[in-house]
């Protein structure tokens, strides 16, 4: 820990009364790690293309929820919302009195209630197992100092019939602001659910975010889960979702980077059964200054499981965009089939992309294949639609619409699904020729 | 009535088929001999009076002597690298021997005058310094442990002003060349291991390729590691001026012993205007034995430039040696319309680790690079390619193509990729494709069905696996390695 972050132990000691012990252990583990490591800079391998420690020559405030209203967020709220369990966190922190719950069988505990109760067994199995795969000073900050969380209980073959909407607001109007948000779901065996989380900031100060999501789904269980980020520029995040497939199931994921400052979002997909099915979409489309970093691990630990891949790019201005996937086949974990495809299109000449795919391999009889193209719009395609009295900027949108499609396709929750195609329709007719 | 393979139990033709793998992968090392030979040995430790040690048994003009001190002070202030994909117990730095010379009565006036032992080490290796191999056509210089033998051919490629000698040679005959280009394309201060070279090397091969010459034969070097305790670090300078070309072989074996030997290398390449350059390894160092003890440590940085428009570099590699690799033959490609290639074939067996690959630096207009890296992995080895494509904000049309294929034979093998890409231009196309798999049942099947036993399907589909690589390599060349790969996986060879 250097000057610049000394600040959080006080926030730490503040914080240590009224926890827990299982998660106090947690804590006091995760702030002598983060004490320890610090923010990773350019030298860490997993951070060598996204600057971080910029963002901690700030001195950010950990906030208090109470600072917002249900007037102030009813324009963020995502489309459909009437017949959707509404989360709401402010600066980091559940918000019981601005959320809203459709779904009777739906459970919700604040961390702390359920780290104590009758579900003490579960939240001390799947607690902070994230920090096992990232072994970096921001996801020890967000266990160290993370409060009011939540804890999801879906339970054996409940479908949970309305989406859950999970909505991620930063107040910055005063002040630059750290929000923590941590969350932890168990899906039952034979449950389902869809979860979408979204990001907003409110007011021009900076806003980081610092986000660990972590997953149990059971044998038999279906996970449809969407992150769908269109914040402002001075907004960054780190969002981590860490999902354990412990049974054999089925878990389909799509994440929408459309703006913001420095975005980094860590999807860990760790397959533990046998014949787990896992799908990984993605799609960054960026303009001006923002940087979107997807960094993705796919653990095959037990063998006969099923992986597939797909993230885009779309680069323009000054972006950068950096993909680093990693897929791991541990020994045991024959017959792994796993597939990892990354194309970016940069539309600018200042535009740049950095991407990383990885594969090791511990396993004989597997078969595993990634792929990665960095490009730009083909030309006899752009000439076919010219040819045709076409417009140049509406031949390239229609383009760029079919290059995203394969990702947009894959959510399945049909409201959000219009919401993201119009947000990138409104994008695209900004996009320089 | 059933038919006979009806009849034969499934876990037989997986048994039959692991069998084969099984005496495929092991193979013996044929090279492992030692030759008697007294050597001139420097005193094992490193500080700076080993650097004056070497420089002036070397008898070296100041300018060397201070390039390699400078070279040595930076290496102290620098850090072994810990971010390759192997393992292996820290190296003691000073308790190698830096410099070891064969000893020779007399400097050999011609190849007649060399010891005859010597000379009888290179023929057991294959490689005649006798000009009874005018008809192969290859020029060789051999290198045992630290120093130059002997060089073939000299005359006849001096009548085309090609040079090609030792490296110390050229540091006295040709000091201008020398100062010109050494170092630049690997600069002393690179990394830990070319610091380390830099300050101790004791020989290499010089070649300088005159302007509008044409090589009329494959130019070789044959390196050997012979003497105990020492460390190889030889020094390999190659200058293709304007519309030259030139093809580069490379070959290197060890004696087998039970301590691990250090081999730290640096080759550099300079391709000038219409320049075409193409340097091809075989390396085959001594592995370590089957419970991974000895080997040799490689430890080697190779890196080309296309300095001119229109040049050409192409590194192809075949893997089979060492303990542990770490090698990333590498291109610049500043000149405009230039062309950067790399192929390779890294087979890793038993304990061995291998982490390589390369890294193309796309800086001029129209730049193009293809990268084919194919691994395969046996027994407890790991085999991971490690690549970096660089596409730079100035380099328009940048065209890149690469393409990993990982085999594992067996399952307790690890095959790795990590290729970086990062583009900084929108009009650059970069491609990368990598795939990891087994052979399948179905082609071991589809041999068997044709009358094709398991052993001869499993070395016919790894030849096949490998051959997009092995076409790249030279006539003489190719027939060697593709002995070595069927020796390294093969027990029925050699």
């Amino acid at each position: 820990m250097n000057d610049s972050t000394l600040y959080f132990k006080e926030y730490f000691d503040q914080q240590q009364t009224g926890t827990t012990s299982v998660l106090n252990d947690h804590r006091q583990q995760a702030f002598a790690a983060f004490s320890q490591l610090g923010v990773p800079g350019v030298k860490h391998e997993e951070w060598k293309y996204t600057r971080i420690n910029s963002l901690f020559n700030t001195q950010y405030r950990l906030q208090s929820a109470d600072t917002l209203q249900a007037a102030d967020i009813n324009d963020l709220r995502l489309p459909a919302h009437e017949a959707a369990n509404e989360l709401v966190f402010i600066n980091g922190r559940y918000v019981a009195a601005l959320s809203t719950l459709r779904s009777k069988n739906l459970v919700l505990l604040p961390l702390n209630e359920a780290a104590e109760g009758e579900y003490a067994a579960i939240v001390d199995q799947h607690y902070g197992h994230s920090a096992d795969y990232l072994r970096d000073g921001i996801n020890a900050l967000n266990t160290a100092l993370s409060d009011g969380g939540i804890y999801l209980h879906i339970g054996k073959n409940t479908e949970i019939e309305h989406p859950v909407y999970i909505y991620h607001i930063v107040d910055a109007r005063a002040e630059a602001v750290l929000a923590q948000p941590r969350s932890l779901v168990y899906l039952g065996q034979n449950a389902g659910v869809t979860i979408v989380e979204t990001y907003h900031t409110i007011g021009n100060a900076d806003s980081f975010t610092n986000q660990v999501f972590e997953v149990a789904v059971e044998k038999d269980a279906r996970l449809e889960y969407y992150k769908i980020q269109n914040d402002v520029a001075s907004a960054n995040l780190v969002s981590t979702s860490h999902i354990r497939q412990t049974g054999a199931s089925h878990v389909n994921t799509v994440t929408i980077s459309l703006n913001g400052g420095i975005v980094r979002n860590n999807l860990n997909l760790v397959l533990e059964a046998p014949y787990c099915e896992g799908h990984l979409y993605g799609l960054y489309f960026q303009q001006g200054n923002s940087h979107v970093d997807n960094h993705t691990i796919v653990d095959n630990v037990a063998p006969n499981c099923l992986s597939y891949e797909l993230y885009k790019g779309i680069l323009d201005e000054q972006s950068t965009g950096v993909f680093n996937g990693k897929i791991f086949v541990r020994q045991p974990a024959q017959k792994t089939n796993a597939y990892q495809t990354n194309k970016n299109v940069l539309l600018s000449k200042t535009a740049s992309v950095n991407t990383k795919p990885q594969l090791e391999i511990f396993a004989d009889d597997v078969k595993c294949s990634h792929g990665c193209t960095v490009g730009q719009l083909d030309e006899e395609a752009l000439f076919y639609l010219r040819s045709r009295g076409i417009t140049q900027q509406a031949a390239q949108a229609l383009l760029l619409q079919g290059f995203a499609l394969d990702v947009l396709e894959k959510i399945k929750l049909a409201p959000i699904r219009a919401y993201v195609d119009s947000l990138i329709a409104g994008r695209l007719q900004f996009t320089q020729s | 009535m059933k038919t006979e393979i009806e009849q034969l139990p499934q876990e037989v033709i997986v048994d039959d088929e692991r069998a084969a793998i099984e005496k495929a992968v092991l193979g013996d090392y044929k090279y492992g001999f030692v030759t008697n030979i007294e050597a001139d040995e420097a005193p094992p430790g490193l500080n700076e009076d080993t650097v004056r040690f070497i420089s002036a048994k070397k008898n070296e003009p100041e300018w060397m002597l201070e390039w390699r001190l400078k070279a040595y002070q930076h290496w102290l202030k620098m850090k072994e690298p810990d971010w390759a994909n192997i393992n292996y117990p820290p190296i003691n730095y000073q308790d190698i021997i830096y410099y070891s010379a064969p000893k020779q009565k007399i400097k050999p006036k011609s190849l007649d005058e060399i010891d005859p032992e010597l000379r009888r080490t290179f023929e057991k290796l294959g490689i005649s310094l006798d000009e009874q191999k005018r008809l192969s056509g290859v020029a060789v210089d051999a290198v045992i442990d630290s120093i130059s033998i002997g060089t073939t051919f000299k005359e006849q490629l001096g009548e085309l002003g090609i040079i090609f000698c030792s490296i110390s040679e050229a540091i006295q005959e040709h000091p201008e060349l020398v100062r010109k280009h050494l170092s630049s394309v690997v600069p002393v201060t690179d990394n830990f291991f070319a610091a380390l070279n830099a300050a101790v090397f004791s020989d290499g091969s010089f070649c300088y390729i005159p302007k509008g010459v044409r090589c009329p034969m494959e130019l070789s070097t044959y390196f050997r590691i012979n003497a105990e305790n020492t460390g190889q670090f030889e020094r390999t300078l190659i200058v293709a001026e304007e519309g030259s070309y030139v093809s580069y072989l490379e070959g290197c074996t060890a004696p087998m012993r039970d301590e691990n030997q250090l081999h730290a290398a640096v080759v550099e390449i300079v391709a000038m205007e219409n320049a075409e350059v193409k340097y091809s390894t075989v390396q085959n160092w001594y592995p370590g034995d089957k419970n991974g003890v000895g080997g040799i440590y490689n430890f080697v940085t190779k890196r080309g430039i296309c300095k001119g428009d229109n040049s050409k570099i192409s590194w192809t590699q075949v893997e089979t040696g060492s303990s542990i690799t770490w090698k990333y033959p590498s291109v610049i490609l500043k000149g405009d319309n230039s062309v950067g290639e790399f192929y390779s074939v890294a087979v890793t067996n038993n304990y061995q680790q291998a982490d390589t690959g390369t890294k193309i630096m796309h800086l001029g207009k129209n730049t193009r690079s293809r990268i084919v890296s194919k691994g395969i992995s046996a027994g407890f080895s790991n085999n991971s390619y490690r690549g970096l494509v660089q596409v730079n904000r100035n380099a328009e049309n940048a065209r890149n193509f690469s393409q990993c294929d990982s085999l594992l034979l067996g399952d307790k093998c690890g095959a790795h990729t990590f290729p970086y890409i990062e583009v900084k231009n929108n009009t650059a196309v970069v491609e990368h494709e990598a795939t990891t798999s087994k052979i399948g049942e179905d082609q071991i099947f589809y041999c068997n069905q044709r009358g094709i036993d398991t052993e001869t399907a499993v070395a016919l589909i790894i030849n096949g696996f490998a051959k997009e690589v092995m076409n790249q390599l030279p006539m003489e060349f190719a027939v060697e390695a593709q002995k070595l790969l069927a020796i390294s996986l093969e027990g029925s060879v050699g």
